[in-house]
């Protein structure tokens, strides 16, 4: 497993324990299975990203590692720890911060710090001198005696990751750490969470974002209705949904039976087809040149083109690709835009 | 972030937590954290200063003008009877602040936070109830200083003025555990309002606070009679010496009917409110 991971690891040495580990994980709320045997494995010193749409189950099965919900079968480990005996040991070797950035909107920064440092039993002295610290470390100095209120999007999830460091466990829960933020604030974000990945933390951390997972994981995990349906490198997800994706819109209905001939021939068998807007979309190894090919041939056989676009996939592709449907919102929250493109 | 933060770890691995105090004293100081937390909250929101601050000396000032001339109590001035009376139902409602506040920590992410650290869980309750005891001793002070600006006076001696105040503020502290499960039970920051309200209206009306039991309907009286809130405002009253109708025999009866309900609701709400924490998680 370690021989297939992208980047070096610099402070794994002998091969231990996986760090997190999950075996046939099943949570029910009412009638709804909010997990069903989910299995996991994250290598000490590493990034797993749980990818998925919303209402997977990735927030249920963090919230089961972090000890927050009782699974209803199987069984957890976290840092050596099962999370059920023994979640108060387990405690003191996990960080968490999530999607609702878990801070005091009525405190200031600092007093947010001081408090979460407090809570973690450091002397006052120490939790004062730890605030100041990660105030500067998070670019929060400036507004560090500013009510929380007042802070931007990007300032609270800083500040909400700060807090989870205190005393930097060794296993970091990232909860869909930048779902919700601005481009520039999500790069933030991620060059914190890879200097705290290159510094020796494990980092579990769920995303709806394929370019999110494969900016920072060392392996993928993909979840669906509570289930790891595919796992690996990025790479090796990737070449499974046959890299990037090429999407072609025909402008005539009377083309379409030829235009799909030519379409499968170029992006394989994987190819779908969507009759409201006359697009073929489908996978493709050599992106450039299999679209310029793509295009000669349709024009050749004098199909009309209304769109054409080369583009990364996304996590609808994969799941299309996995599950040969799209990734739908299976929770009940409001939906919001999930996607977006590479900046 | 500008430039990126470096050795993260290499910092972090400079603390550790304090390790030698039993769990009795860590659950202690992580509720005087939080009790700090919640009074710092108290200060920072405006709904709340009016209701902490402005509201009662606006009840005060009220019943002592409005109602004050046509509510005739037995052989004393009716501001002297009253003032007790307020206190308890001001102290009683205080407590709404805790199940607020809590049902509004459930709702959000902050107690999945608390619930991941190696603190004392029961101090994210007893935080808010501490912080709710503070609150309504400042609060009472205030009604104090308003009351005797209009003509509230009390006799006898400083220990039993204290020893009255004592009750008053073991009777808020009860009061608070009580709105506490409410407030970790409906699940929702409005519920928790109306939640706490609504019981509080019988109880703090059909009692001795504005008018003598004794006006009541007969089938009323024996519920308003024992109420904690008329047991307490009594007691106040007979400890004041502001109700000539109250022997010391009544008092000393009414002071051990207020300490018997106020352990009796500690005892019951505290491991209940305790025991609902632990187990509820948000889905």
């Amino acid at each position: 497993m370690q021989a297939s991971n992208p980047l070096p690891l610099t402070s794994l040495g002998v091969s231990t324990a996986p760090a997190i580990h999950a075996h046939g994980l099943v949570k029910r709320f009412g009638s709804t299975l909010a997990l069903d045997g989910l299995d996991l494995d994250v290598e000490e010193g590493t990034l797993l990203a749980l990818l998925g749409p919303n209402g997977a189950g990735k927030t249920t099965a963090v919230r089961i590692f972090t000890t927050l919900l009782k699974p209803d079968e199987g069984h957890a480990s976290v840092a050596g720890f099962d999370v059920v005996k023994e979640a108060e040991r387990l405690k003191s070797s996990i960080g968490l911060a999530g999607q609702e950035a878990a801070i005091d909107e009525y405190l200031t920064g600092r007093e947010n710090l001081e408090m979460m440092g407090r809570l973690y039993h450091l002397s006052g002295r120490d939790a004062r001198r730890r605030a100041a610290e990660l105030l500067e470390q998070f670019d929060l100095v400036a507004a560090a005696d500013r009510v929380a209120k007042t802070y931007s999007g990007g300032m609270r999830r800083r500040l909400d990751l700060g807090a989870s460091l205190i005393v930097l466990p060794p296993v970091l829960f990232l909860d869909e750490p930048t779902t919700g933020l601005d481009p520039r604030s999500r790069r933030q974000m991620w060059d914190v969470i890879a200097l705290l990945v290159t510094e020796g933390t494990t980092v579990l951390l769920t995303t709806q974002y394929l370019e999110e997972a494969d900016e920072l994981a060392h392996r993928i995990a993909v979840v669906d209705a509570g289930r790891v349906i595919a796992e690996g490198t990025a790479d090796e997800l990737k070449t499974r949904i046959g890299g990037d994706r090429i999407e072609v819109a025909v402008a005539r209905d009377a083309d379409l039976v030829r235009a799909e001939e030519i379409v499968r021939r170029h992006v394989g068998g994987q190819a779908t087809f969507d009759p409201t807007q006359r697009r073929f979309s489908g996978g493709s190894r050599d992106g450039a040149g299999e679209l310029s090919a793509l295009v000669r041939d349709l024009d050749a056989a004098s199909v009309g083109i209304e769109d054409l676009q080369l583009r990364r996939p996304s996590l609808d592709d994969v799941f299309l690709t996995l599950t040969g449907r799209q990734a739908e919102d299976v929770s009940d929250e409001k939906p919001r835009k999930r996607r977006w493109r590479r900046s | 972030m500008g430039t990126a933060p470096t050795g993260v770890r290499a910092a972090a691995a400079r603390y550790r937590p304090v390790q030698r105090r039993s769990r009795f004293a860590w659950a202690l100081l992580d509720a005087m954290v939080l009790a700090r937390r919640s009074l710092l909250q108290t200060v920072r929101i405006p709904s709340l200063i009016v209701f902490v601050a402005i509201q009662p000396i606006m009840f005060v000032l009220l019943f002592r003008y409005v109602f004050g001339g046509a509510i005739r109590v037995p052989g004393g001035q009716y501001v002297n009877y009253l003032m007790p009376g307020i206190f308890v139902q001001t102290v009683a409602f205080g407590g709404i602040t805790t199940g607020i506040g809590l049902a509004e920590d459930m709702q959000k992410g902050i107690v999945d936070r608390f619930r991941t650290l190696p603190m004392s869980s029961s101090a994210v309750l007893t935080g808010r109830t501490i912080a709710d005891l503070g609150r309504n001793l400042f609060t009472v002070i205030i009604m104090l200083i308003v009351g005797f600006a209009v003509g509230f006076r009390i006799q006898g001696s400083v220990l039993s003025f204290l020893s009255g105040m004592l009750l008053l503020m073991g009777f808020s502290f009860a009061f608070s555990w009580i709105a506490a499960l409410i407030g970790i039970s409906v699940g929702s920051v409005e519920a928790a309002q109306s939640g706490g309200f609504i019981w509080l209206f019988p109880l703090t009306f059909a009692s001795s606070v504005f008018v003598p039991v004794s006006t009541m309907p007969v089938w009323l009286q024996g519920f308003a009679e024992h109420n904690p809130v008329s047991v307490v405002a009594n007691a106040m009253r007979g400890l004041f010496n502001v109700d000539p109708s109250l022997t010391a025999a009544d008092t000393r009866s009414a002071v051990i009917q207020s300490v018997a309900w106020i352990a009796a609701i500690l005892l019951v709400f505290v491991p209940l409110s305790i025991a609902r924490y632990r187990r509820t998680t948000r889905g």
